[in-house]
């Protein structure tokens, strides 16, 4: 239970950092907050040669509220993005998913970007990012590019960053005014990984009716899941009972078959896939609803 | 092919110097990269009241604060630490001192059996009282879901956390008089 030896150092500048990704290779790693990192180095998963910690580089600590999007650099804290006033104002999806990660001792730690990295399929913001259509920034020496969300989860933890990119920004849209919004999920104990969950976004027309609808969903496959089929049936609609129980009925479809574990069956986690969708929907409306 | 300028390069160490402050007192250690900060704590400072459940973030028995937030020293290798100011349980109250108000209400209200995770459990109650000073029952149920306790079932360390609330404000408008009245 204790980490594998290592060479490690922490610069204080981000093209230091890119430097020794260039020079490491495959062999190395970045350290962000360490929640995930840490535990799969004390469990021997992960044996990197070189351990590159960026928490230094105070370059990567901003919360920046542009035109279209917050910009959240990658040292930032999950809990720094809970505390602050601008995202507590204007993005209060993110802050309900992020509550939903783990306990404030991790969240004190643990970075935005980090999660988003790891990419553990039943995550919150990984599934937040593909839900909202979310970008990720990567630098790498060579320059710098912009991942859309749904071209960066590719498989269980795995992504299509490169070993020397480093993210240094998640950026995540504003929702429309009038939108409804929620974050569900259904774990054995609080702050545990979700056995599933589900995030959505509803906008109504004036007249009441569903203009757009985005849901995505965790906990269920590999990866984050968007459930694009979904969304085209809820839109004309008041999202009434028989629409959310077709809602749920197609979401069960989404699940993958081979997930059963020691925390439930992939049958169970069908029905909570199904009841997720039922009750993240409901929220949304109902928070639009209320709106206006 | 890119080429790196190794003059202007940081190095990589296996072995790296620390210096850091745990509860007031200033260390200075050279210490392994692959160090724990938990281990760093119980076997370089001695400091063993720190305890180390599980390895890997789930129990809840290393929780410190790290610059006033409780974070898993399990979860942070020691040189990471490097410049910050670390309070461990035993920069509560030392064994000369009477306990710290929280400690006081644990022991009255019977919130420990093993005592296995007191220590933790007082680190984040410390840390939840700070940011509600009188908790409600789910905010004191939710603030300690971080941290397992196997023997005393929880009823009475939510006990302790209202009766530790109480004795902080005392102390708070105690000292707040106190000082009016300078
Ligand atoms: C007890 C416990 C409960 C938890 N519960 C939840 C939960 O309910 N939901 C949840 O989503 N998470 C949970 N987590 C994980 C937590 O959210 C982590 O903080 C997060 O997954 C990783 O972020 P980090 O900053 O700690 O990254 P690290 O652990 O430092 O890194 C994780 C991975 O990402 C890479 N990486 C990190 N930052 C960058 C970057 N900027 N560029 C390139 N690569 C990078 C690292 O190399 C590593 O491979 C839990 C953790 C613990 C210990
Ligand atoms: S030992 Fe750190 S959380 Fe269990
Ligand atoms: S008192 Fe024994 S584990 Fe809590």
């Amino acid at each position: 239970m204790k980490p594998p030896q290592f060479q490690y150092c922490a610069p204080g500048v981000l093209d230091e950092a890119l430097g020794l990704l260039d020079q490491c290779g495959t062999d190395a790693k970045i350290l962000a907050g360490g929640q995930s990192l840490i535990p799969l180095l004390n469990v021997r998963l992960v044996a990197p040669l070189y351990l590159v910690d960026i928490n230094r580089v105070a370059a990567l600590d901003y919360i920046d509220a542009r035109e279209n999007h917050l910009a959240v650099g990658a040292i930032v804290r999950q809990r720094s993005v809970e505390q602050s006033p601008v995202v507590r104002q204007r993005h209060p999806l993110l802050i309900e998913a992020i509550t939903y990660i783990g306990h404030m001792q991790i969240r004190n730690r643990g970075t935005l970007a980090g999660s988003i990295v790891h990419a553990d399929p039943a995550a919150e913001l990984p599934a937040l990012l593909c839900c909202l259509d979310g970008e990720i920034v990567a630098r790498s020496s060579t320059g710098e590019r912009i991942i859309k969300a749904e071209q960066f989860f590719t498989d269980y933890l795995t992504t299509t960053l490169d070993a020397r990119e480093i993210v240094t920004e998640i950026r995540l849209p504003w929702l429309p005014p009038q939108a409804g919004w929620a974050c569900i999920e259904f774990t054995r104990r609080a702050g545990d990984y979700a056995l599933a969950g589900a995030i959505a976004v509803v906008v109504p027309t004036p007249a009441g009716t569903c203009q757009s609808a985005r849901i995505s969903y965790f906990g269920i496959a590999a990866t984050p899941v968007r459930g694009y089929e979904i969304e085209q049936m809820l839109i004309g609609t008041t999202l009434d009972d028989a629409i959310l129980q077709a809602a749920a009925h197609a979401a069960e479809s989404l699940v993958q078959d081979d997930l059963s574990d020691i925390h439930a069956t992939s049958t169970y986690r069908r029905a909570l896939t199904a009841e997720a969708t039922r009750r993240v929907l409901r929220t949304a409306w109902q928070r639009c609803q209320n709106r206006s | 092919m890119v080429t790196i300028k190794q003059t202007s390069m940081p190095a990589l160490h296996d072995m790296c110097s620390l210096s850091l402050t745990v509860n007031g007192q200033h260390y200075e250690r050279r210490v392994p990269a692959r160090l724990l900060l938990s281990d760093f704590l119980r076997h370089e400072l001695h400091l063993t009241g720190t305890h180390v459940g599980c390895e890997h973030g789930v129990c809840g028995c290393c929780t410190i604060l790290l610059n006033g937030e409780a974070v898993r020293s399990c979860l942070m290798l020691a040189v990471q630490a490097d410049g910050m100011d670390l309070t461990t349980i035993e920069g509560f109250a030392s064994s000369q001192e009477p306990l710290h108000p929280i400690q006081q209400a644990f022991q009255e209200k019977h919130a420990l059996q093993c005592g296995f995770c007191t220590p933790g459990i007082i680190v984040s109650v410390h840390a939840l009282l700070r940011e509600h000073p009188m908790p409600t029952e789910e905010e004191i149920r939710h603030g300690l879901s971080g941290n397992l306790c196997r023997c005393t079932g929880y009823q009475n360390i939510v006990a302790a956390v209202k009766c530790a609330a109480v004795y902080l404000a005392d102390q708070e408008t105690t000292h707040s008089r106190n000082e009016n009245n300078k």
